[in-house]
């Protein structure tokens, strides 16, 4: 069995809880197994959150918090100074960040490989608001190869069925940020 | 069903506890439980109809004519009507004379 | 049928809607609230034609369940903690007037101190009330086990009211795939709500008189009697829903996992059955003769079906997400009270309570003693 765990790092109020489930919704389409949950804490807006996504190609069973990331996802570039965002990280794991700064910045700080993507910028050149919870997947895709960009696209309708234009300018920054990532 | 085994009355064990015959409790003539009995008496009495509003058994019965009398199948002898007739028209007598 | 990404607290609402109660009760609490507020949604939508009370308190929405009840419908709430215990009073009239009403309990601790995460206490501490209480591990089985659980409770020799548990959190805010059934689906294998007795101004009756020392006893022992008899009902449902759904949940009463020649086992309620289903995979692998009991049904308690389970067994540890404050895990009581005169070795383990995580290497920590002969005790 190949199962994958992700770990959503933001802030309340962010959106990674949205991540975590619209990431589970595209594993779905790609035809594989998902769960996805909150570190059911206190949610207050502005404060640390976390959200897991397992996917996998059969029947997820475990039921426990994610302790060994294969994937970090880091929302607030703020984040990786407060919180030990690298923690339990699988030996080759990957751990994105949105941030402006470069992969080296984090170097010594973080175990594990880093990537950095500036998503902010794309959501406020594209949507217009600093709105990277779903537009991050399209990173996540092209990073990790563990879920199609298509599958996004699909999870995204979903999402936004009742804002169909919201959906469509997330769907644009999505590509983008995947376009981004493969250098294309 | 199941029966009861005490008690002189065959009792029905319905699920639930449910009384399905309403009114069950015009069967239990309370009278019985009275030692003085209210007597009215017709010449004294105006129809005020005050024995009735008070009486808490429902046991002061309206005739016709408007005047009162009492219905003793029920009546507990508890002595509030006579207490509140305004014209001392109602008197207690002991059952056991 | 449909499959689709859901949380199971919208499952459950999805759920509860295929089976058209007629009022719902509610009063919101975490972490229960998802399941009554999507119900408000659908039935918002116009999908679903039943009134929403909104009651002031748990013991109200109580009330009011049974209540809506008597009046010869089909109902639905649900609640968490110290909503359940608000509810206590009313619990055991529910099921002494034989009402057949169906709740979702999304377990939660019970403060002080105040916690909103999961573990027993709530559910555990009424389980003598009178209520059929089903655990469940999955969003799948909450949808499929809140179906049956309607059936079994309205069928005539049962008449009784009945709890979904689902762990607060760990289940309950879990998206994951599930199967959501289509109503004729669901109309084929739920038969309308036929009430036994309907509370109607035009044709009186009396519910819920005084019993008095001469038949409270015979009254108690009926409810006690319908309860056994549940036991069959929820097998024969689990077996005719399998049959018609393809999704079978063990005998019903309970599941077992990889028991065939099992020597150490470990048993416990809800979803820290999943976790343990993985450990014990990894364990098998290393050759090692370990499997698993999944308590579905703790009221009824399905002491025959669990002596025949842990036959061949060496020993048997209990996982208890709920203690006795004074004595022990309350399940544990259970198990040894079943299993009297057996040789099985038993040990208590005292996990997850106010959210704590019951993780792979506590599991794998409590086969280990369990190899060992070590005893039990908490899994901090």
């Amino acid at each position: 069995m190949v199962l994958k765990e992700v770990r959503i790092h933001g802030r309340g109020g962010q959106g990674a809880v949205t991540s975590s489930q619209v990431l589970a919704v595209a594993a779905f389409y790609d035809g594989k197994y998902c769960q996805a949950f909150p570190s059911f804490g206190v949610e207050r807006r502005g404060a640390p959150v976390e959200a897991f996504t397992r996917i996998s190609d059969k029947p997820i069973l475990a039921r426990n918090h994610v302790y060994a990331p294969d994937f970090v996802l880091v929302l607030d570039p703020t984040l990786a100074d407060c919180v030990d965002v690298g923690k339990g990280l699988k030996k080759d794991g990957i751990v994105i960040i949105n941030t402006n700064k470069s992969a080296k910045d984090f170097e010594g700080k973080i175990g594990g490989k880093v990537v950095t993507v500036d998503m902010t910028k794309v959501a406020m050149d594209i949507i217009g608001k600093p709105f990277v919870n779903i537009i991050a997947l399209g990173a996540f895709a092209a990073i990790t190869k563990e879920i199609k960009l298509e599958s996004v696209f699909k999870a995204i309708d979903q999402e936004f069925s009742h804002k169909k234009e919201v959906g469509e300018l997330n769907k644009k920054a999505a590509e983008e940020l995947y376009k981004k990532v493969k250098g294309v | 069903m199941a029966k009861s085994t005490c008690g002189k009355d065959k009792m029905e064990f319905t699920i639930g506890a449910v009384i399905k015959d309403p009114g069950s409790t015009i069967k239990n003539k309370t009278g019985g439980w009275r030692s003085f009995r209210p007597i009215i008496d017709q010449t004294k009495c105006v129809k005020c109809g005050n024995c009735w509003v008070f009486c808490p058994d429902n046991s002061i019965k309206k005739n016709e004519d408007g005047t009162f009398s009492i219905d003793y199948d029920y009546c507990k002898g508890c002595g509030i009507c006579a207490n509140e007739c305004p014209l001392k028209a109602i008197r207690m007598e002991t059952e056991s004379k | 049928m449909t499959e689709m990404v859901v949380e199971a607290s919208k499952a459950i609402a999805l759920a509860a809607k295929l089976c058209r109660p007629k009022v719902i009760p509610m009063y919101p609490i975490t972490p229960q609230t998802h399941i009554v507020e999507n119900l408000a949604e659908i039935i918002n939508n116009g999908e679903l034609d039943a009134e929403i009370i909104h009651a002031e308190s748990e013991h109200s929405a109580c009330s009011a369940l049974l209540g809506a009840q008597a009046s010869g419908i089909r109902t639905f709430s649900a609640t968490a903690s110290q909503g359940l215990a608000l509810m206590f009073e009313v619990l055991p009239i529910v099921a002494g007037n034989r009402m057949p009403c169906v709740m979702a309990v999304a377990n939660r601790a019970l403060s002080a101190p105040i916690n909103i995460w999961n573990d027993h206490s709530d559910a555990v501490s009424v389980r003598d009330q009178g209520w059929i209480q089903i655990y469940v591990e999955s969003t799948q089985e909450a949808i499929d086990t809140l179906i049956q659980l309607y059936r079994v409770c309205e069928s005539k020799e049962v008449m009784l009211p009945g709890m979904l548990c689902i762990d607060g959190f760990t289940l309950s805010h879990v998206y994951e795939r599930a199967f959501v059934p289509d109503q004729s689906e669901v109309d084929e294998f739920l038969p309308e709500y036929k009430p036994l007795n309907i509370l109607d101004p035009a044709n009186p009756i009396t519910m819920g008189p005084i019993a008095f020392p001469n038949s409270y006893m015979e009254f108690k022992k009926m409810q006690h009697e319908a309860m056994l008899l549940a036991k069959k009902e929820i097998e024969k449902a689990n077996q005719e829903f399998g049959k018609k759904f393809g999704r079978k949940y063990g005998n019903g009463l309970i599941e077992t996992y990889r028991m065939e020649d099992a020597k150490y086992a470990i048993i416990g309620m809800g979803t820290l059955i999943g976790t343990a289903r993985t450990v014990v995979d990894k364990l098998r692998e290393k050759k090692k003769k370990v499997g698993l009991i999944k308590l579905r049904s703790l009221r009824p308690f399905p002491d025959e079906k669990l002596r025949k389970a842990i036959e061949g067994l060496k020993g048997l540890a209990v996982i208890d997400r709920h203690i006795s404050v004074g004595y022990e895990g309350p399940l544990y009581t259970d198990l040894r009270s079943a299993f009297y005169g057996s040789k099985l070795t038993l040990s208590n383990y005292i996990a997850g309570l106010g959210g704590r995580d019951i993780t792979a290497a506590h599991i794998e920590k409590v086969f280990i003693d369990l190899m060992n002969g070590k005893s039990g005790g908490w899994l901090l």
